[in-house]
Protein backbone atom coordinates (compact mmCIF):
# COMPACT_ATOMS: atom_id res chain seq x y z
CA UNK A 1 0.00 0.00 0.00
CA UNK A 2 1.00 3.18 -1.03
CA UNK A 3 1.40 6.47 1.13
CA UNK A 4 -1.52 8.89 0.80
CA UNK A 5 -0.97 12.63 0.60
CA UNK A 6 -3.35 14.52 3.13
CA UNK A 7 -2.58 17.96 2.41
CA UNK A 8 -0.46 19.08 -0.78
CA UNK A 9 1.25 22.60 -0.64
CA UNK A 10 -1.22 24.61 -1.44
CA UNK A 11 -3.91 23.17 1.04
CA UNK A 12 -1.03 23.95 3.75
CA UNK A 13 -0.50 27.38 2.30
CA UNK A 14 -4.01 28.30 2.67
CA UNK A 15 -3.97 26.53 6.23
CA UNK A 16 -1.56 28.45 7.59
CA UNK A 17 -2.73 31.93 6.27
CA UNK A 18 -5.86 31.25 8.31
CA UNK A 19 -4.56 29.72 11.17
CA UNK A 20 -2.31 32.90 10.93
CA UNK A 21 -5.51 34.93 10.78
CA UNK A 22 -7.21 33.23 13.51
CA UNK A 23 -4.24 33.98 15.84
CA UNK A 24 -4.42 37.75 15.22
CA UNK A 25 -8.14 37.75 15.57
CA UNK A 26 -7.73 36.21 19.10
CA UNK A 27 -4.27 38.56 19.56
CA UNK A 28 -4.78 41.78 17.82
CA UNK A 29 -1.19 43.03 18.71
CA UNK A 30 0.34 40.18 20.73
CA UNK A 31 1.37 42.48 23.40
CA UNK A 32 0.70 40.28 26.02
CA UNK A 33 1.17 36.66 24.04
CA UNK A 34 4.17 34.37 23.60
CA UNK A 35 4.64 32.22 20.75
CA UNK A 36 6.29 28.34 21.79
CA UNK A 37 7.09 25.78 19.23
CA UNK A 38 6.90 22.24 20.97
CA UNK A 39 10.65 20.75 19.65
CA UNK A 40 11.51 18.95 17.42
CA UNK A 41 8.56 19.31 14.85
CA UNK A 42 6.33 21.89 16.15
CA UNK A 43 9.37 24.40 15.57
CA UNK A 44 9.21 23.92 11.64
CA UNK A 45 5.21 25.10 12.08
CA UNK A 46 5.70 27.53 14.48
CA UNK A 47 8.70 29.00 12.07
CA UNK A 48 6.12 29.69 9.34
CA UNK A 49 3.07 31.01 11.08
CA UNK A 50 5.80 33.50 12.53
CA UNK A 51 7.20 34.19 9.02
CA UNK A 52 3.97 34.76 8.02
CA UNK A 53 2.82 37.34 10.62
CA UNK A 54 5.90 39.09 10.32
CA UNK A 55 6.09 39.52 6.68
CA UNK A 56 2.29 39.56 5.57
CA UNK A 57 0.75 41.05 8.37
CA UNK A 58 3.45 42.89 9.43
CA UNK A 59 3.35 41.93 13.11
CA UNK A 60 6.88 42.05 14.48
CA UNK A 61 8.50 41.30 17.93
CA UNK A 62 6.36 38.52 18.40
CA UNK A 63 8.22 36.62 21.77
CA UNK A 64 8.68 32.91 20.28
CA UNK A 65 10.68 30.60 22.10
CA UNK A 66 11.20 26.70 21.70
CA UNK A 67 10.11 24.32 24.18
CA UNK A 68 11.74 20.54 24.47
CA UNK A 69 9.78 18.40 26.73
CA UNK A 70 12.32 15.44 26.48
CA UNK A 71 12.75 15.60 30.22
CA UNK A 72 8.66 15.48 31.42
CA UNK A 73 7.76 12.90 28.76
CA UNK A 74 5.92 10.15 30.91
CA UNK A 75 7.22 7.07 28.58
CA UNK A 76 11.12 7.73 29.90
CA UNK A 77 12.49 4.22 30.48
CA UNK A 78 9.46 2.95 29.05
CA UNK A 79 9.85 3.43 25.04
CA UNK A 80 11.75 1.15 23.27
CA UNK A 81 14.21 3.50 21.93
CA UNK A 82 16.30 6.18 24.27
CA UNK A 83 14.99 10.02 23.88
CA UNK A 84 17.09 12.56 22.29
CA UNK A 85 17.07 15.91 23.89
CA UNK A 86 16.60 19.01 21.85
CA UNK A 87 17.29 22.44 22.93
CA UNK A 88 14.95 24.64 24.55
CA UNK A 89 15.45 28.63 24.19
CA UNK A 90 12.93 30.73 26.20
CA UNK A 91 14.98 34.02 26.87
CA UNK A 92 11.81 35.82 28.20
CA UNK A 93 9.16 35.06 31.68
CA UNK A 94 5.81 33.49 30.78
CA UNK A 95 4.73 34.64 33.94
CA UNK A 96 0.92 36.06 33.55
CA UNK A 97 1.46 35.79 29.69
CA UNK A 98 -0.81 33.93 27.14
CA UNK A 99 1.22 31.31 25.67
CA UNK A 100 0.62 29.82 22.10
CA UNK A 101 1.93 25.71 22.04
CA UNK A 102 2.62 25.00 18.46
CA UNK A 103 2.72 21.62 17.53
CA UNK A 104 2.34 19.84 13.91
CA UNK A 105 0.09 16.60 15.06
CA UNK A 106 -2.07 15.96 17.99
CA UNK A 107 -1.80 12.55 18.58
CA UNK A 108 -2.77 11.11 22.12
CA UNK A 109 -2.00 14.57 23.79
CA UNK A 110 1.22 12.98 25.89
CA UNK A 111 3.44 15.66 24.61
CA UNK A 112 1.31 18.56 25.37
CA UNK A 113 0.71 17.54 28.58
CA UNK A 114 4.39 16.77 28.97
CA UNK A 115 4.47 20.79 27.47
CA UNK A 116 2.24 21.97 30.00
CA UNK A 117 4.14 21.05 32.96
CA UNK A 118 7.76 22.06 31.29
CA UNK A 119 6.16 25.65 30.59
CA UNK A 120 5.77 26.26 34.26
CA UNK A 121 9.26 26.19 34.79
CA UNK A 122 9.56 29.74 33.35
CA UNK A 123 6.48 31.21 35.24
CA UNK A 124 2.65 30.89 35.62
CA UNK A 125 0.97 31.61 32.56
CA UNK A 126 -1.92 33.54 32.51
CA UNK A 127 -3.38 30.72 29.58
CA UNK A 128 -2.10 28.78 27.33
CA UNK A 129 -3.66 27.85 23.54
CA UNK A 130 -3.03 24.55 21.37
CA UNK A 131 -2.32 25.08 17.59
CA UNK A 132 -2.07 22.20 15.22
CA UNK A 133 -1.83 21.27 11.63
CA UNK A 134 -3.49 17.64 11.87
CA UNK A 135 -5.38 16.85 14.92
CA UNK A 136 -5.60 12.59 15.06
CA UNK A 137 -9.14 13.11 16.70
CA UNK A 138 -10.45 9.40 18.05
CA UNK A 139 -6.59 8.76 19.21
CA UNK A 140 -6.55 10.91 22.17
CA UNK A 141 -5.68 9.68 25.42
CA UNK A 142 -5.95 12.63 27.51
CA UNK A 143 -7.99 15.41 27.62
CA UNK A 144 -6.86 17.92 25.20
CA UNK A 145 -8.10 19.44 22.56
CA UNK A 146 -6.49 22.12 20.42
CA UNK A 147 -7.72 25.58 19.83
CA UNK A 148 -6.91 26.27 15.82
CA UNK A 149 -6.68 23.30 14.13
CA UNK A 150 -5.52 22.95 10.23
CA UNK A 151 -7.11 20.03 9.43
CA UNK A 152 -8.80 17.17 11.53
CA UNK A 153 -7.85 13.10 10.60
CA UNK A 154 -9.42 10.20 11.37
CA UNK A 155 -6.36 7.34 11.13
CA UNK A 156 -5.78 4.64 12.76
CA UNK A 157 -3.23 3.86 15.58
CA UNK A 158 -1.10 1.62 12.97
CA UNK A 159 -1.09 4.38 10.45
CA UNK A 160 1.70 7.31 10.52
CA UNK A 161 1.44 11.13 10.24
CA UNK A 162 4.35 12.42 8.59
CA UNK A 163 4.33 16.27 8.15
CA UNK A 164 7.14 17.59 5.23
CA UNK A 165 8.14 20.94 5.11
CA UNK A 166 9.95 22.86 1.69
CA UNK A 167 13.20 24.28 4.18
CA UNK A 168 13.66 20.65 5.57
CA UNK A 169 12.19 18.11 3.01
CA UNK A 170 12.22 20.07 -0.05
CA UNK A 171 7.98 20.33 -0.01
CA UNK A 172 5.38 21.32 1.57
CA UNK A 173 3.04 17.95 2.61
CA UNK A 174 1.43 15.89 4.64
CA UNK A 175 1.30 12.12 4.36
CA UNK A 176 -0.81 9.44 5.85
CA UNK A 177 1.61 6.34 6.27
CA UNK A 178 0.10 2.69 6.30
CA UNK A 179 0.91 0.30 8.76
CA UNK A 180 3.42 -1.87 6.81
CA UNK A 181 4.70 1.27 5.63
CA UNK A 182 6.00 3.03 8.83
CA UNK A 183 9.38 1.64 9.10
CA UNK A 184 10.85 2.13 5.65
CA UNK A 185 9.41 5.52 4.95
CA UNK A 186 10.55 6.89 8.27
CA UNK A 187 13.82 5.33 7.90
CA UNK A 188 14.03 6.95 4.70
CA UNK A 189 13.19 10.12 6.17
CA UNK A 190 15.57 9.87 8.77
CA UNK A 191 18.36 10.61 6.89
CA UNK A 192 17.35 13.21 4.61
CA UNK B 1 23.93 7.19 19.21
CA UNK B 2 21.84 8.62 22.16
CA UNK B 3 22.68 5.58 24.79
CA UNK B 4 25.93 4.87 26.64
CA UNK B 5 27.59 1.92 25.47
CA UNK B 6 27.86 0.66 29.50
CA UNK B 7 25.49 0.23 31.97
CA UNK B 8 27.77 1.35 35.16
CA UNK B 9 30.27 4.76 35.11
CA UNK B 10 32.82 2.88 36.82
CA UNK B 11 35.69 4.83 35.24
CA UNK B 12 36.56 6.77 32.20
CA UNK B 13 38.51 3.83 30.87
CA UNK B 14 35.88 2.10 30.21
CA UNK B 15 34.05 4.84 28.02
CA UNK B 16 34.33 5.52 24.62
CA UNK B 17 34.96 8.68 22.59
CA UNK B 18 31.12 8.81 22.16
CA UNK B 19 30.13 8.51 24.58
CA UNK B 20 31.86 11.49 26.41
CA UNK B 21 30.41 13.32 23.74
CA UNK B 22 26.77 11.87 24.67
CA UNK B 23 27.34 13.01 28.19
CA UNK B 24 28.29 16.42 27.03
CA UNK B 25 25.51 17.08 24.87
CA UNK B 26 23.25 16.03 27.32
CA UNK B 27 25.06 18.12 29.85
CA UNK B 28 24.42 21.04 27.56
CA UNK B 29 20.47 20.69 27.70
CA UNK B 30 20.56 20.27 31.48
CA UNK B 31 22.64 23.26 32.02
CA UNK B 32 20.24 25.46 30.64
CA UNK B 33 17.76 23.51 33.34
CA UNK B 34 19.73 24.44 35.94
CA UNK B 35 19.41 28.17 34.74
CA UNK B 36 15.94 28.26 34.68
CA UNK B 37 13.54 30.30 37.21
CA UNK B 38 12.25 26.19 38.28
CA UNK B 39 15.60 24.30 38.16
CA UNK B 40 14.03 20.59 38.45
CA UNK B 41 12.35 18.32 35.82
CA UNK B 42 10.58 15.33 36.71
CA UNK B 43 12.30 12.46 34.76
CA UNK B 44 13.77 10.59 37.35
CA UNK B 45 10.84 10.27 39.79
CA UNK B 46 10.53 6.86 40.17
CA UNK B 47 13.89 6.13 40.61
CA UNK B 48 15.62 5.98 43.86
CA UNK B 49 19.17 6.49 44.71
CA UNK B 50 22.27 5.61 47.50
CA UNK B 51 24.61 7.99 47.96
CA UNK B 52 26.93 5.68 49.93
CA UNK B 53 30.42 7.43 51.06
CA UNK B 54 32.80 5.48 52.77
CA UNK B 55 35.56 8.21 52.44
CA UNK B 56 35.23 12.02 53.12
CA UNK B 57 33.80 14.68 50.65
CA UNK B 58 31.72 17.41 50.27
CA UNK B 59 31.64 18.81 46.83
CA UNK B 60 31.28 15.39 45.42
CA UNK B 61 28.29 14.60 47.69
CA UNK B 62 26.53 18.27 47.27
CA UNK B 63 26.73 17.89 43.75
CA UNK B 64 25.52 14.47 43.14
CA UNK B 65 22.60 15.11 45.79
CA UNK B 66 21.72 18.19 44.08
CA UNK B 67 22.27 16.56 40.83
CA UNK B 68 19.17 14.04 41.94
CA UNK B 69 17.44 15.79 43.23
CA UNK B 70 17.13 18.04 39.86
CA UNK B 71 16.34 15.31 38.34
CA UNK B 72 13.89 14.13 41.44
CA UNK B 73 14.77 11.27 42.19
CA UNK B 74 13.81 9.92 45.79
CA UNK B 75 17.61 9.91 47.67
CA UNK B 76 19.21 7.99 50.54
CA UNK B 77 22.32 9.27 52.27
CA UNK B 78 24.84 7.50 53.91
CA UNK B 79 28.06 7.75 55.50
CA UNK B 80 30.58 5.03 56.86
CA UNK B 81 31.45 6.59 60.25
CA UNK B 82 27.88 6.64 61.45
CA UNK B 83 26.94 2.72 59.71
CA UNK B 84 27.23 -0.28 60.40
CA UNK B 85 30.35 -0.96 58.48
CA UNK B 86 32.02 0.05 61.80
CA UNK B 87 30.34 -3.04 63.07
CA UNK B 88 32.30 -5.23 60.18
CA UNK B 89 29.64 -5.51 57.97
CA UNK B 90 30.92 -6.27 54.37
CA UNK B 91 30.65 -4.09 51.80
CA UNK B 92 27.99 -6.54 49.60
CA UNK B 93 26.27 -6.88 52.42
CA UNK B 94 25.97 -3.36 52.96
CA UNK B 95 24.69 -2.51 49.64
CA UNK B 96 22.80 -5.75 49.20
CA UNK B 97 20.51 -4.73 52.12
CA UNK B 98 20.16 -0.97 50.46
CA UNK B 99 18.95 -2.45 47.39
CA UNK B 100 16.50 -4.55 49.49
CA UNK B 101 14.92 -1.42 50.03
CA UNK B 102 14.49 -0.89 46.41
CA UNK B 103 17.10 1.03 45.28
CA UNK B 104 18.16 1.64 41.69
CA UNK B 105 21.37 3.42 41.53
CA UNK B 106 24.02 3.43 43.61
CA UNK B 107 26.37 6.43 43.57
CA UNK B 108 29.82 5.40 45.54
CA UNK B 109 32.68 6.73 47.15
CA UNK B 110 35.06 4.41 48.44
CA UNK B 111 38.94 3.96 49.83
CA UNK B 112 39.74 1.14 48.05
CA UNK B 113 41.26 1.22 44.23
CA UNK B 114 38.57 -0.68 42.47
CA UNK B 115 35.38 -1.17 45.27
CA UNK B 116 33.21 0.46 42.15
CA UNK B 117 34.19 -2.34 39.82
CA UNK B 118 33.31 -5.31 42.67
CA UNK B 119 30.52 -4.16 43.69
CA UNK B 120 28.98 -3.99 39.79
CA UNK B 121 30.24 -7.69 39.65
CA UNK B 122 28.37 -8.57 42.88
CA UNK B 123 25.16 -6.64 43.11
CA UNK B 124 22.06 -5.55 41.12
CA UNK B 125 22.16 -2.06 40.49
CA UNK B 126 23.46 0.78 37.89
CA UNK B 127 26.64 1.46 40.01
CA UNK B 128 28.37 5.03 39.72
CA UNK B 129 31.62 5.71 40.97
CA UNK B 130 32.33 9.05 42.54
CA UNK B 131 36.10 8.34 43.73
CA UNK B 132 37.56 4.92 44.46
CA UNK B 133 40.85 5.55 46.32
CA UNK B 134 44.02 6.35 44.26
CA UNK B 135 42.17 4.78 41.25
CA UNK B 136 39.36 7.07 39.32
CA UNK B 137 37.13 9.62 39.70
CA UNK B 138 35.17 10.18 36.63
CA UNK B 139 32.63 12.43 36.98
CA UNK B 140 35.47 14.88 38.02
CA UNK B 141 37.71 14.47 34.68
CA UNK B 142 34.04 14.60 33.33
CA UNK B 143 33.27 18.23 34.33
CA UNK B 144 36.92 19.25 33.90
CA UNK B 145 37.19 18.41 29.94
CA UNK B 146 33.57 19.80 29.94
CA UNK B 147 35.14 23.31 31.48
CA UNK B 148 37.65 23.00 28.97
CA UNK B 149 35.18 22.56 25.95
CA UNK B 150 33.04 25.45 27.16
CA UNK B 151 36.17 27.84 27.87
CA UNK B 152 38.30 26.65 24.50
CA UNK B 153 35.29 25.55 22.20
CA UNK B 154 37.09 21.96 21.77
CA UNK B 155 39.31 19.90 24.03
CA UNK B 156 40.95 18.15 20.84
CA UNK B 157 43.94 19.45 19.98
CA UNK B 158 44.56 21.45 23.47
CA UNK B 159 47.18 21.09 25.99
CA UNK B 160 46.90 20.35 29.29
CA UNK B 161 49.40 20.34 32.19
CA UNK B 162 48.00 18.46 35.47
CA UNK B 163 50.33 19.37 38.24
CA UNK B 164 51.09 18.08 42.20
CA UNK B 165 50.46 14.66 43.18
CA UNK B 166 49.92 12.51 39.96
CA UNK B 167 50.50 9.49 42.00
CA UNK B 168 47.79 9.40 44.83
CA UNK B 169 45.46 11.11 42.35
CA UNK B 170 42.78 9.31 40.82
CA UNK B 171 41.34 13.12 39.29
CA UNK B 172 44.91 12.71 37.58
CA UNK B 173 44.17 9.40 36.32
CA UNK B 174 40.62 10.08 35.30
CA UNK B 175 41.81 13.24 33.44
CA UNK B 176 44.55 11.33 31.06
CA UNK B 177 42.30 8.71 29.86
CA UNK B 178 39.37 11.57 29.17
CA UNK B 179 41.96 13.84 28.08
CA UNK B 180 43.31 11.08 25.89
CA UNK B 181 40.23 9.98 24.29
CA UNK B 182 39.44 13.45 22.90
CA UNK B 183 42.83 14.12 21.63
CA UNK B 184 44.03 16.51 23.68
CA UNK B 185 47.84 16.40 24.81
CA UNK B 186 48.88 16.05 27.98
CA UNK B 187 51.82 16.44 30.57
CA UNK B 188 52.07 15.69 34.27
CA UNK B 189 54.17 17.53 36.62
CA UNK B 190 55.59 17.34 39.75
CA UNK B 191 57.62 16.34 42.18
CA UNK B 192 59.89 12.96 41.00
CA UNK B 193 58.60 11.11 43.80
CA UNK B 194 54.91 12.08 43.21
CA UNK B 195 54.59 10.72 39.20
CA UNK B 196 54.58 7.28 39.08
CA UNK B 197 57.14 4.90 37.36
CA UNK B 198 55.43 4.33 33.72
CA UNK B 199 53.16 7.06 33.87
CA UNK B 200 54.70 7.52 29.76
CA UNK B 201 52.78 4.22 28.90
CA UNK B 202 49.67 6.33 29.04
CA UNK B 203 50.77 8.73 26.10
CA UNK B 204 51.59 11.86 28.98
CA UNK B 205 54.64 13.83 29.14
CA UNK B 206 56.33 14.14 32.12
CA UNK B 207 58.19 17.74 33.15
CA UNK B 208 59.87 18.22 36.58
CA UNK B 209 59.71 21.92 35.54
CA UNK B 210 56.86 24.24 36.31
CA UNK B 211 57.56 27.14 34.50
CA UNK B 212 58.56 25.12 31.50
CA UNK B 213 55.46 22.78 31.71
CA UNK B 214 52.90 26.16 32.48
CA UNK B 215 54.93 27.89 28.95
CA UNK B 216 53.79 24.82 27.25
CA UNK B 217 50.17 24.22 28.21
CA UNK B 218 46.61 25.68 27.07
CA UNK B 219 45.73 24.94 30.60
CA UNK B 220 46.71 24.10 34.13
CA UNK B 221 45.02 21.92 36.44
CA UNK B 222 46.46 22.55 39.87
CA UNK B 223 45.94 19.00 42.12
CA UNK B 224 46.00 19.24 46.06
CA UNK B 225 49.03 17.69 47.61
CA UNK B 226 47.33 14.40 49.52
CA UNK B 227 48.91 14.23 52.92
CA UNK B 228 46.15 12.36 54.26
CA UNK B 229 47.37 9.46 51.35
CA UNK B 230 50.89 9.78 52.34
CA UNK B 231 52.44 7.63 54.60
CA UNK B 232 56.22 8.50 54.41
CA UNK B 233 57.36 11.99 52.86
CA UNK B 234 57.48 12.63 49.46
CA UNK B 235 59.04 15.94 49.38
CA UNK B 236 60.96 17.92 52.16
CA UNK B 237 58.65 20.45 53.13
CA UNK B 238 55.44 21.72 52.31
CA UNK B 239 57.32 25.46 51.64
CA UNK B 240 59.72 23.51 49.32
CA UNK B 241 56.79 22.35 47.32
CA UNK B 242 55.18 25.66 47.30
CA UNK B 243 58.91 26.90 45.76
CA UNK B 244 58.83 24.50 43.19
CA UNK B 245 55.10 23.78 42.00
CA UNK B 246 53.05 26.60 43.41
CA UNK B 247 51.26 28.81 41.33
CA UNK B 248 51.42 32.35 42.03
CA UNK B 249 50.54 35.35 40.51
CA UNK B 250 53.99 36.49 39.58
CA UNK B 251 54.42 33.38 37.39
CA UNK B 252 51.47 33.40 35.77
CA UNK B 253 52.07 37.00 34.76
CA UNK B 254 55.63 36.23 33.39
CA UNK B 255 53.56 33.58 31.05
CA UNK B 256 53.90 34.65 27.58
CA UNK B 257 50.01 33.53 27.21
CA UNK B 258 46.98 33.56 29.44
CA UNK B 259 46.78 29.98 30.48
CA UNK B 260 43.17 28.87 31.95
CA UNK B 261 44.12 27.41 35.44
CA UNK B 262 41.63 24.73 37.01
CA UNK B 263 41.87 23.04 40.51
CA UNK B 264 39.55 19.97 41.38
CA UNK B 265 39.03 21.40 44.98
CA UNK B 266 39.93 21.38 48.02
CA UNK B 267 41.89 24.05 47.74
CA UNK B 268 44.64 24.12 49.77
CA UNK B 269 45.25 28.22 49.08
CA UNK B 270 48.91 28.96 49.70
CA UNK B 271 50.45 25.71 49.01
CA UNK B 272 49.73 24.25 45.32
CA UNK B 273 48.12 27.81 43.98
CA UNK B 274 47.76 31.19 45.90
CA UNK B 275 44.86 33.07 46.27
CA UNK B 276 45.59 35.72 44.05
CA UNK B 277 45.33 32.92 41.56
CA UNK B 278 42.62 30.61 42.70
CA UNK B 279 40.26 34.05 42.28
CA UNK B 280 41.83 35.24 39.10
CA UNK B 281 39.95 35.80 35.67
CA UNK B 282 42.08 33.05 34.52
CA UNK B 283 40.98 30.75 37.00
CA UNK B 284 37.62 28.77 35.68
CA UNK B 285 37.49 26.57 39.20
CA UNK B 286 33.52 27.79 40.21
CA UNK B 287 32.75 27.11 36.79
CA UNK B 288 33.90 23.59 37.24
CA UNK B 289 31.50 23.13 40.22
CA UNK B 290 28.95 24.16 38.33
CA UNK B 291 29.34 22.45 35.46
CA UNK B 292 29.89 19.30 37.80
CA UNK B 293 25.91 19.10 38.80
CA UNK B 294 25.09 19.55 35.32
CA UNK B 295 27.40 16.61 33.91
CA UNK B 296 26.34 14.04 37.26
CA UNK B 297 23.05 14.73 35.94
CA UNK B 298 23.74 13.94 32.49
CA UNK B 299 25.47 10.82 33.66
CA UNK B 300 22.62 9.84 36.24
CA UNK B 301 19.96 10.11 33.57
CA UNK B 302 21.74 8.26 30.81
CA UNK B 303 22.45 5.37 33.11
CA UNK B 304 18.93 5.68 34.80
CA UNK B 305 17.17 5.79 31.09
CA UNK B 306 19.07 1.94 30.52
CA UNK B 307 17.43 0.65 33.60
CA UNK B 308 14.30 -1.02 32.67
CA UNK B 309 10.96 -0.54 34.92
Amino acid sequence: MSQKVLLNAKEINIILHRLACQLIEDHPDFENTVIIGIQPRGVFLADRIIKLLQEEFNIKNIPYGHLDITFYRDDFRRSDKPLEANKTKIDFIVEDKKVIFIDDVLYTGRSIRAALTAIQSFGRPKEIELLTLIDRRFSRHLPIQPDYNGRQVDAINDEKVKVHWKDIHGEDAVYLLPKENNTAISGKQKKE
Amino acid sequence: MSELSVNHLLGIKYLTAKDIDLIFKTADHFKEVINRPIKKVPSLRDITIANLFFENSTRTRLSFELAEKRLSADIINFSAGSSSVSKGETLIDTVNNILAMKVDMVVMRHPNPGAGIFLSKNVRASIINAGDGTHEHPTQALLDSYSIREKLGEVKGKKIVIVGDILHSRVALSNIFALKLQGAEVKVCGPKTLIPKYIQSLGVGVETNLIKALEWCDVANMLRVQNERMEISYFPSTREYTQQFGLNKEILNSLNKEIVVMHPGPINRGVEITSDVADSKQAIILDQVQNGVAIRMAVIYLLASKIKP
